[in-house]
């Protein structure tokens, strides 16, 4: 049996080692991945449009004002004379939000003032941040308004684990699991699929080369280039977005491995199920992202209808990326994190169990 | 049933892709030490035949045993006892001549002691030497056909399938190639080899024709040349060779195109050779010599095929 490996692992890596562009191939899409994700993916809203109707005209209503001037979340493009700019501005665009403050504002404070907003809702994601900074502000101007007199509950949040509440925290360790995913799971599934499209499988099969001889090597090398991967995009999140990796490495590699070995069973999966490399590349479109979005990476599994949830179970990204969150923001380890890690060795077991049964040595 | 004598035997062998039948009812027995021609056009199911006998392909019906070993109950056997070479070339490309055979060598389990020897042999065989750091890509046709030879048999089995392996290579090679066969042979291998070269029916012991899924006729091939053809062979040397064939139809037996001539089976109630010329010639056609021919197998196998008789295996 390890003579058969031992010669299959040779045959994979020197055809990894001819393949110029493999390198490039395997590490560039990672790294520009990771930028986009790392500067792109984030919930922060900074520099919203907003246009701004004043008709009170007063002290009050310029001190609100000075304090949407004050942030850098909101960004004042017009102020408005009448209604209908604010309506056009709007329209075209050219503000997200737009602030009303009707004639009497400040006299009506002490009894309740009513201050009224339209928000462009075409992006509901930005609009909802927007309005939560919105009544943040406004919030915090009547409290001052109302001075030590007035009855009023602060909130004082202290988020744990991320201080600074910086998405980029929570989505980085993310982005690790998932890129990781996509790219295991493809080139699992096509290296295969290509070998029996150009016909070496048929000449594999043929020989007494055992199911399972044949896929761990072909597993083994994608298992070693995908810990590679984790590494790579580990360093960089810790080293150019100065994530904090406060967990242990060991819970981390013990996370890493279960979680490679279920994707590359997935990916098996997926090329006993191809005979061409377009069936192959339409499974993995059609498997990946779903995983993806059932995954908890953008999504909170706990805002998804029953029916869904039910599925997040089974995919070994939920899991890994709870794993990754807790290893490099909390900090915590195998006693915390048994239940995710068996979950993961459970899939991982499954897949490569199926994929084994599923491997054939026939042609039809 | 296996019979201790016989490499290969096949009863009733079938496959059906869905509702089209592939291979049909074929029956073959192959003794130890023949090589045997599987010849038969594009689409005859000489690949899926071989496959079969592989354990590549589940037979729709049918027994099939190769080495005494049941080819559906037990494949595994089989392929220890077999090397195959398939229709497609199928080594890797991209890894040299040295890392194909340690590659296959390994897969087959060599005993490292013998594997330098072996080695060598498949090289030398097939006139690899100061090759074998080259990536097979840049070999030429014939070079790689040999190569997968000597991959197939660096584990010595004692059958061979090899599909189509002159497809394709220059005439030289070809040639070549078949020598190394005969060199296999005279060592005692069993060989089963499909072509569509009808020239190559000569290089082997026996041959099965096969068309359409069904063995036509098998037997060597001096015996498929006696074969009767139910008249006499003429050869005609005319033009236009198309229109000739059509003028013919319902006068003789048989008339077919063989390169730039005619040859046509006369039946012996009807037209005889200067009949012939006239009736063509009454058509506006020229016609030159017309002469008697011995039959060449493809004469045989032309007849074979479109009398749609039920012919059955000879000897
Ligand atoms: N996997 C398959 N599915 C469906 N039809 C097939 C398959 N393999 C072969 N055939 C069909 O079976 C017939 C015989 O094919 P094949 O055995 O490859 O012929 P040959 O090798 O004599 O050229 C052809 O008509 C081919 O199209
Ligand atoms: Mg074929």
């Amino acid at each position: 049996m390890l003579e058969r490996l031992a010669v299959m692992l040779m045959k994979e890596f020197l055809e990894l080692k001819r393949d110029r562009w493999a390198m490039f191939r395997l590490i560039v899409p990672l790294i520009v991945q990771m930028l986009v994700f790392g500067y792109a993916a984030t919930f922060t809203v900074h520099h919203v449009a907003t246009s701004v109707l004043d008709l009170d005209r007063s002290q009050a209503s310029r001190s609100l004002i000075s304090h949407f001037v004050a942030t850098s979340r909101f960004d004042i493009v017009d102020y408005a004379q009448k209604q209908s700019e604010i309506t056009h501005d709007i329209d075209t665009g050219r503000a997200t939000i737009a602030i009303v403050i009707h004639a009497g504002f400040s006299r009506m404070l002490d009894k309740g003032a009513a201050l009224q907003v339209i928000v462009d809702g075409t992006n509901s994601n930005t609009a909802l941040i927007a309005l939560g900074y919105l009544s943040q502000i406004v919030s915090g101007f009547s409290l001052e308004q109302s001075g030590a007199s007035g009855i009023g509950i602060s909130l004082q949040a202290r988020p744990w684990f991320n201080e600074g509440l910086d998405d980029r925290w929570f989505f980085i360790p993310g982005v690790i699991g998932t890129l990781t995913l996509l790219q295991v799971v493809s080139l699992t599934a096509f290296a295969i699929v290509r070998e029996r499209e150009v016909g070496t499988l048929e000449q594999i099969m043929v020989s007494p080369i055992r199911p399972f001889e044949f896929i761990l090597g072909k597993t083994v090398p994608f298992f070693l280039i995908g810990l590679g991967d984790i590494l790579l995009v580990s360093a960089f999140g810790i080293l150019w977005f100065h994530v904090s990796f406060m967990g242990n490495p060991w819970v981390m590699l013990a996370g890493a491995s279960l979680f490679l070995l279920a994707a590359l069973g997935i990916g098996l999966l997926l090329s006993t199920f191809s005979r061409t490399q377009q069936q192959a590349f339409s499974l993995n479109f059609f498997f990946v992202n779903p995983l993806f979005i059932l995954s908890g990476f953008a999504f909170p599994i706990a805002a998804m209808p029953e029916f869904l949830r039910w599925f997040t179970y089974i995919n070994p990204l939920r899991y890994f990326l709870i794993v990754l969150r807790a290893v490099f923001l909390k900090g915590v380890g195998f006693t915390v994190l048994w239940p995710e890690l068996s979950a993961l060795a459970l899939l991982a077991f499954v897949a490569l169990s199926l994929s084994v049964l599923r491997f054939r040595k026939s042609l039809d | 049933m296996s019979g201790e004598s016989k490499a290969i035997v096949a009863q009733g062998l079938s496959k059906r892709f869905q509702s089209f039948l592939a291979v049909d009812n074929l029956d073959l027995e192959i003794a130890k030490g023949e090589v045997v021609g599987f010849i038969g056009p594009n689409g005859a199911g000489k690949s899926t035949t071989l496959r079969m006998l592989c354990g590549l392909l589940r037979p729709s019906s049918g027994k099939a045993h190769v080495a005494g070993y049941d080819v559906e109950k037990d494949p595994e056997a089989v392929r220890e006892h077999i090397g195959y070479m398939s229709q497609k070339f199928s080594l890797y490309n991209d890894l040299t001549v040295r890392e194909n055979l340690r590659f296959f060598g390994g897969i087959y389990r060599v005993p490292k002691k013998e594997f330098a020897g072996r080695m060598n042999f498949a090289v030398s065989m097939a006139g690899l030497e100061g090759r074998e750091d080259m990536l097979v890509h840049t070999l030429a046709g014939g070079w790689k056909q040999r190569l997968a030879l000597g991959c197939a048999i660096l584990h010595r089995p004692p059958i061979l399938f090899l599909d189509e392996p002159t497809s394709g290579v220059e005439p030289e090679a070809r040639r070549r190639f078949w020598d190394l066969i005969h060199d296999l042979a005279s060592d005692g291998v069993t060989i089963l080899v499909s072509t569509h070269y009808m020239d190559e029916a000569e290089y082997c012991n026996r041959i099965a024709l096969i068309n359409r899924g069904r063995l036509v006729a098998m037997g060597s091939p001096g015996e498929l040349r006696l074969r009767d053809l139910g008249g006499k062979l003429v050869e005609i040397a005319c033009s236009p060779l198309g229109a000739a064939v059509n003028a013919l139809a319902g006068s003789v037996i048989e008339a077919a195109i063989f390169g730039d001539r005619l040859h046509a089976v006369l039946d012996p109630n009807g037209p005889d050779g200067e009949e012939i010329r006239k009736l063509l010639e009454e058509k506006g056609m020229n016609v030159g010599a017309i002469r008697m021919v011995s039959p060449s197998l493809e004469d045989v196998f032309v007849r074979l095929v479109s009398g749609g008789k039920e012919e059955r295996v000879l000897s």
